[in-house]
């Protein structure tokens, strides 16, 4: 092989930038955000689903709420073990979950998700 | 072995078999769980007990019981209770106006009606104008996006606002004018946030919603009710509904029938 030496040191060069995200932040990770529950949603214990669903798939839950209410006009939730729930975000999710700024924002801003929720819905404490 | 076309073509032909078998095989393995689960599993979403239904909802307007009070308490109530921005009232902007139900002349709502002589009422009396309904709605076809569809239960013609990318085909495919477009943000020109029903967002389309959130809690339409009787509303494919009986009694008539959008807005004039 031809200029070997040129070549082994451009690819760990190459290889060294390419990893520039990882050794950069190495070391300065900041702890993932501990979750505020209000004492309404610590006396109710459970969401409308078990929490380790509701923390790993609320998204998804949202969504098929959304598409409930908004194409099929089904406004009433039964959960696995047969509680109702009435599907509405201001009313239902943020009637415990009062604290958005502890609660919602806090993870989605850690994993940098950007939820668009609240361009149009309104979290009761922005009405005033 | 030397690697020839020959030999080529045979690897490359047991694949393709191999491949084909394998999938052959996954579509003929009968799906007993999941149909089972499918079936056994009640419902996760129903309807709010006390919801008013229908097949499909119409409304019959009596022009003859309209005035200008009732057309304007009608206009109020609606846009108040659905957060209708007021953009000409409060910022001038006439091109964008957005409306639910309105007054217009009837020479403007039913232009083929139009003549020489109508009657002195119909010249000087403004006629409530609102989304038809329609049976066959263009809109919902001109939707790329089903941002805007006929809800299969009730007939409603209803737009799902998270869904809309704002190209406005539908505004262009409805004969009667009865979207609006949101040139810039609502709440610009919201005087009194309603918390019961979510504002809409810039670049959306929106229309009269026959009042589905409160059906949904067992109430009339807004402005069925601030009406004065002059507006009815029922089923149109329950023969025994009230407004089956107010059309088997007066000759009603739709806007641009000829069209054949089949409107569930119908007017005794």
């Amino acid at each position: 092989m031809y200029d070997k030496g040129k070549i082994v040191a451009g690819l760990v060069i190459f290889f060294i930038i390419l990893a520039f995200p990882f050794w950069y932040n190495l070391g300065q990770s900041s702890p993932a955000p501990e979750l505020e529950l209000t004492d309404k949603a610590k006396q109710a214990e459970k969401c409308v689903e078990d929490t380790a669903l509701m923390t790993r798939e609320h998204m998804q839950l949202l969504h098929e709420w959304r598409d409930s209410v908004a194409r099929d006009g089904n406004r009433i939730y039964v959960s696995e073990n047969g509680d109702e729930h009435v599907i509405s975000l201001s009313d239902t999710c943020m009637d415990c979950h009062s604290n958005k700024a502890d609660f919602c924002d806090r993870c989605h801003n850690y994993v940098s998700a950007d939820p668009y929720c609240w361009d149009c819905h309104t979290f009761p404490e922005e009405n005033n | 072995m030397e690697n020839s076309r020959r030999n080529f073509l045979k690897i490359a032909g047991y694949s393709i078999l191999g491949v084909g078998a394998g999938s052959m095989l996954v579509g003929i393995t009968p799906k007993f769980t999941t149909a089972a689960s499918e079936e056994s599993a009640p419902p996760k979403y129903k309807e709010r007990p006390g919801a008013l239904t229908a097949n499909r909802w119409g409304m019959v307007i009596d022009t003859r019981k309209i005035n200008g009070r009732i057309n304007k308490k009608m206009q109020q109530v609606c846009h108040k209770i659905h957060n209708v921005p007021d953009f000409v009232g409060q910022l001038g902007a006439e091109n964008h106006e957005i409306k639910w139900i309105w007054p217009t002349k009837f020479s403007h709502a039913f232009v083929e009606q139009d003549h020489q002589f109508v009657s002195d009422r119909l010249k000087e009396t403004k006629i409530p104008v609102l989304c038809n309904h329609c049976n066959n709605p263009p809109c919902v076809r001109a939707c790329p996006t089903q941002a805007t569809f006929k809800r299969e239960k009730d007939g409603l013609v209803l737009m799902d606002f998270h869904r809309c990318i704002g190209c406005r085909f539908c505004i262009a495919a409805c004969p009667f004018g009865s979207r609006s477009f949101n040139y810039r943000d609502p709440r610009e020109a919201i005087e009194e946030l309603e918390p019961n029903f979510t504002p809409r967002m810039k670049g959306v389309v929106e229309k009269c919603n026959f009042c589905a959130e409160r059906l949904a809690r067992g109430e009339a339409p807004a402005c069925v009710e601030v009406s004065e009787g002059a507006l009815i509303f029922g089923d149109l494919e329950d023969p025994s509904s009230d407004i089956r009986k107010v059309l088997a009694e007066h000759n009603a008539i739709t806007r641009k029938a000829e069209l054949g959008t089949y409107p569930s807005v119908f007017y005794i004039i």
